[in-house]
């Protein structure tokens, strides 16, 4: 296996290079911000609406041992089945075994990145069991065997073009250009999944401990269709995404639209109290809820950076943030793709496998200022390359510090080097932009700026001669 | 007001006319300038790289050397924040923790400085150019620092000033611009797609760490704008 790390150098040359689709992914996501900012003015304080959401997440978090047995104990109470996976192998066994045992035919899965984060779609076809994504992005995005691009528009890279005949290619349409007929070819097919289905799988956004009830909010109606028509439901939640109150939803449905999508609300948002009741004529016969640890507990145990569990995977960081939109979604090779995916993922996966992730940022900060929940991730990230480095310290890396440390500490010392500088700098271009440069890395599509013979320390010896004779 | 200065390294050592036209200015305004010579580097490019304790080893000689000052002022909203904010982080639970705090509470940014605490907005200066302004992310989000140095534009004689269409950052991000050169240089390639778009014929920041990347990308693409830190603009009669 090639490291991580190696993989995310690997594909930052090849997609910054890219410079079409970076425009493309640009000009999208400036469309994004618009009508984001459009909606955000819509609230009566965007701000507040900020710090209360936070305030409520926090509580949810704070107190998940709490919350999430009034969760399970509410949902019990009308028929659902809740079941606790501590590991991703938990989870998915629990699916597979429960696809085997009711005899599953056809499965219909509606967008859940907690499932592409357990591989789900792999464990379940290794089984035998067909699994058609009905999201039209993520249907798409399966058809081209590829992850998502983005936890919200998992296809949001692909020009239509592309989309077509990708189409034309996979279920034999005739091209077209029209967005209204390239859906219309996805419905067309799926449908009959819907029909055909036993076990319809999905995600939640939200999970109302007060109720027991799951949240789902989708722009397409598929999720309604895949929680309501198969016989089975299995919704695979990451146990972060309680929140104590019904009542909370009325903030976070228009906040999740707002900073996910620019949407003063999405098309549809469904909350789901149990399987089909007594007297009541559709819904599913069963419903079960898999709640996902797989090591969001080790975050939990993090106070400095516990926070990070308030996520609600809106996507508003990766919206706004220059690296993502110049090294696109699949260059991170995580499920959370973005400024939080590079927070989370090395609590998830291991820090010094993808501590990397942390390093690739310029620390603008315009994800934290974008977070509806007020996560501090671009301050996360720093706290990672200090974990990381005290965990396990590169060699060189240390060496260099501990000799920086050494210098700054000694100010003549460090003046002798600035005098010594212009000289250095004259014999660079000798070397410049070679592989024996040494700042090679700057120079590879920078120039330098001059290092002046003057500095401001002799600037300022002089200056202050000057005043000290004026004043005699 | 006797004024403590900080002169960030890389000013120190390719920009020094920004550290002595601050010196001039805050002067001419009144004020005493003193300039502790004991400083070097605050520590960030350590800080930032996750060598915390090499970065508060170079911090404790800056703590150490502006121990007696009233008020820091720095023309760097970068170097600034690592003062204001982020010695916070990196004394806390040190014995230093105290001092890193006051030094905290009196340290400025230069625009924050004139404006909020002097209460200059006019410093009589006259440039006849067309400038767009660069926020530094440090200045802008860890300072929040947006109107001060629009403020002292406004009030400049002949200057027309055309604000970009977006604000984002321009890719330096310290050792970031070197660690993944690419994704820096892309950030730099949009950025200055939005500057040349302004039509301006100057780009003008409050930190000379962002126009040190703006200007070397713009040189190495022969791109014909120049960059100014806002106190060079400031100085301009």
């Amino acid at each position: 296996m090639i490291a991580p790390k190696k993989l995310f150098k690997r594909d930052v040359v090849q997609n910054t290079a890219d410079v079409p689709r970076r425009a493309f992914v640009r000009n999208a996501l400036r469309g994004y911000e618009a009508k984001r900012d459009e909606n955000k003015a819509k609230f009566l304080d965007w701000q507040s609406a900020r710090d209360v959401a936070s305030e409520i997440k926090f509580e949810g978090i704070n107190h998940l041992d709490k919350y999430l047995k009034q969760f399970a104990q509410n949902a019990e109470a009308r028929g659902t089945k809740v079941f606790f996976a501590s590991t991703a192998a938990q989870a998915r066994d629990y699916i597979v075994n429960l696809a085997r045992e009711k005899n599953v035919k056809s499965i219909i899965k509606s967008k859940t990145m907690t499932s592409e984060e357990i591989h789900l779609n792999d464990a379940l076809e290794k089984e035998g069991f067909g699994v058609v994504e009905s999201d039209l992005g993520e249907f798409i995005q399966q058809l081209r065997k590829e992850p998502p691009y983005h936890f919200v528009f998992p296809c949001m890279h692909l020009k239509r073009d592309e989309i077509s005949s990708l189409f034309h290619d996979k279920l034999g349409s005739e091209p077209t250009n029209s967005p209204e007929e390239l859906t219309m070819i996805a419905r067309r097919f799926l449908r009959q999944k819907y029909i055909q289905a036993d076990m319809g799988i999905s995600g939640a956004n939200f999970l109302v401990a007060e109720t027991g009830m799951i949240s789902i909010t989708e722009n397409e109606g598929n999720a309604r269709l895949t929680t309501s028509l198969p016989k089975i439901h299995v919704a695979i939640v990451g146990i972060e995404k309680v929140l104590p109150k019904l009542e909370d939803l009325a903030l976070f449905l228009p906040m999740l639209g707002t900073a996910g999508c620019g949407q003063e609300l999405t098309g549809y948002n469904t909350q789901i109290g149990g399987p089909r009741q007594p007297g009541e004529t559709d819904g599913p016969e069963e419903f079960h809820i898999v709640l996902l640890d797989n090591n969001r507990t080790a975050l939990l145990a993090d106070a400095e950076q516990r926070d990070a569990l308030h996520c609600i995977r809106c996507g508003a960081c990766l919206n706004v943030c220059p690296v993502f939109k110049n090294v696109g979604g699949h260059t991170y090779g995580t499920t959370y793709a973005g400024p939080i995916g590079s927070v989370i993922t090395p609590h998830l996966r291991g820090l010094q496998d993808w501590k990397h992730l942390s390093g690739a940022s310029s620390l603008c900060g315009a994800c934290s200022e974008a977070c509806p929940v007020k996560i501090d991730i671009h301050h996360h990230l720093l706290q990672n390359r200090r974990n990381a480095a005290a965990e396990k310290p590169v060699w060189w890396e240390k060496a260099l510090w501990i000799g920086f440390a050494f210098l700054m500490r000694r100010p003549f010392l460090y003046y002798l080097m600035t005098k010594a500088a212009p000289f250095g700098q004259f014999f660079h271009p000798l070397i410049k932009a070679t592989a024996l440069d040494p700042f090679l890395a700057w120079t590879h599509s920078r120039e330098c700026p001059a290092s002046a013979t003057t500095t401001f320390k002799d600037y300022w010896k002089q200056h202050k001669k000057q005043k000290d004779a004026a004043s005699v | 007001m006797k004024i403590s200065i900080f002169i960030p390294c890389f000013i120190n050592q390719f920009y020094p006319q920004v550290g002595s036209q601050m010196v001039e200015l805050l002067e001419r305004l009144g004020h005493t300038i003193d300039y502790p010579e004991g400083q070097t580097c605050c520590g960030q490019p350590a800080f930032n790289s996750g060598y915390w304790d090499e970065s508060r080893a170079a911090a404790e000689k800056m703590l150490e050397a502006f121990a007696d000052a009233e008020v820091v002022v720095s023309p760097s909203g970068s170097c600034g924040a690592m003062f204001k904010v982020f010695y916070n982080d990196l004394f806390k639970d040190t014995p230093q923790q105290k001092a890193a705090k006051a030094l905290s509470d009196r340290t400025w940014e230069l625009s924050d400085f004139l404006v909020n605490k002097l209460g200059v907005t006019d410093v009589g200066a006259r440039f006849d150019a067309k400038i767009t302004f660069h926020d530094g992310c440090h200045s802008l989000r860890e300072l929040g620092i947006h109107d001060a140095p629009r403020l002292l534009l406004a009030n400049v004689k002949g200057l027309e000033l055309i604000e970009m269409k977006y604000p984002i950052c321009c890719g330096f991000g310290g050792t970031f611009a070197v660690k993944y050169p690419e994704i820096s240089a892309a950030m730099a390639e949009v950025k200055t797609d939005l500057i040349r778009e302004t039509g301006a014929d100057y780009v003008v920041s409050n930190d000379s760490s962002c126009l040190m990347h703006i200007q070397g990308y713009m040189d190495r693409r022969k791109i014909n704008v120049r960059s100014l830190h806002l106190i060079e603009v400031l100085s301009k009669q």
